[in-house]
């Protein structure tokens, strides 16, 4: 019988993830997507630890370290050498975290797109520095607490909405950006698959559920990811070369039910609850109409 | 200057079937052969082998069936959690 994403694994069993981890399955995913013919860039972040320490990898495709701000240079620099030994062919992947694209990694990132090289950039977004202990990034969602947003007598919860780093990316006119998550690794595979056929630099933010930093159990990693998505606090969308599409397909629920399935989110009271969710309903009034204002440039 | 690969032994020599707490059991005469714990398995742990003579009917018997590797499996419960028939049962590890 066919299974509906690709048999092949290029990301080996046996490596250091948590328990339920969502960024894992985001790489596993995303290698199923690309192929063989892969190099993988990655920054400090959960993923520089995952593959376990020296002597071990845990990818069976070429994987490179580099420093935290470093992720954009490093992939230019990667596709230009392999296009001058004539290896046209890789996919040059810079695989980095939320703190690495949202906070330190910025304006590595928007000069890579800028320059126009053929890379992919994803995204993994966990909401945070979780592999540092769960510290705030500009990432992390309004209301949520962290290490250094704590929440005792003061309430000192985060009280920023969340930085949409793919928002930025078409602001930038970076010929494809999308955004996905671990609950539907079709649509994430098929987003892969619409990137390859642009050529020029790709960026695709996937949301990666977090057991350690969002104080959730385990198990419920993909029912939180989809819930995500129901609840239109990380709506998905497709931006190819001047074409915006958003996914409206999907039945949508109440934010609180997002928020309720989380202890990070558990000292919030109605008011707060509601704030976000005018946050949230703004943001899609917003995202349909990018979607009016592009499909009549296009026509 | 000639760069080289520092890590080269792959995980897969790597067990980490120690950090387990609950261990997952699929029940086979129930399972409906969907693929959906292997595809949520952030360790892949869980393998494809092809037939199974101890399947409830013929049909099923000739479909490919998912296989758990106890020696990565950290029992985080995905897979129960999201099998749409309910068929993967969550129990404690006993240490002898």
């Amino acid at each position: 019988m066919p299974t509906s994403i690709p048999k092949e694994e290029l990301m080996a069993p046996g490596h250091t993830a948590c328990h339920g981890c969502g960024a894992t399955l985001a790489m596993r995913y995303v290698l199923k997507a690309m192929g063989q013919k892969t190099v993988v860039s990655v920054p400090a972040s959960c993923w520089a630890v995952i593959p376990g320490a020296m002597p071990f990898r845990t990818l069976d495709v070429p994987m490179v370290y580099t420093p935290f701000a470093a992720t954009g240079a490093s992939i230019s620099g990667l596709r230009e050498g392999l296009d001058i030994q004539g290896k046209t062919d890789y996919n040059v992947v810079g695989f980095a975290g939320d703190g690495g694209t949202a906070d330190i990694g910025l304006q590595g990132l928007s000069g890579a797109m800028e320059r126009g090289h053929n890379v992919f950039y994803i995204m993994y977004d966990n909401e945070g520095y979780m592999n540092t202990g769960v510290q705030r990034s500009g990432s992390t969602p309004y209301g949520a607490k962290t290490t250094t947003t704590p929440v005792g007598k003061e309430r000192d919860f985060k009280k920023e909405n969340k930085k949409i780093v793919a928002d930025m990316m078409i602001a930038q006119n970076v010929p494809y950006v999308a955004t996905a998550t671990i609950a539907y690794p079709e649509d994430l595979i098929r987003k892969i698959d619409h990137a390859k056929a642009v050529h020029g630099p790709k960026f695709i933010q996937i949301l990666a559920p977090c057991p350690t930093g969002w104080y959730y159990p385990p198990e419920k990693t993909i029912e939180i990811s989809r819930l995500a998505v129901q609840s239109r606090m990380f709506p998905l969308y497709e931006f190819i070369q001047g074409k915006f599409y958003l996914n409206k397909s999907f039945k949508p629920v109440d934010v609180s039910e997002y928020v309720k399935a989380q202890d990070r989110f558990k000292h919030l009271n109605d008011d707060e609850i509601d704030n976000l969710r005018k946050y949230v309903d703004e943001r899609w009034n917003q995202l349909l109409e990018w979607e009016k204002i592009y499909s009549e440039q296009k026509e | 200057m000639v760069l080289v690969p520092v890590s080269t032994v792959s995980t897969r020599n790597h067990p980490t079937d120690s950090w387990r707490i609950q261990r997952p059991t699929i029940q086979y005469d129930k399972c409906i052969r969907c693929m959906i714990c292997w595809k949520y398995c952030p360790d892949n742990a869980i393998e494809i082998e092809n037939g199974d003579e101890s399947a409830p009917n013929e049909r099923i018997a000739k479909m490919e069936y998912p296989v758990i590797n106890y020696s990565f499996c950290k029992g985080c419960g995905i897979c129960a959690n999201e099998c749409p028939e309910k068929c993967i049962d969550m129990e404690f590890e006993v240490i002898e």
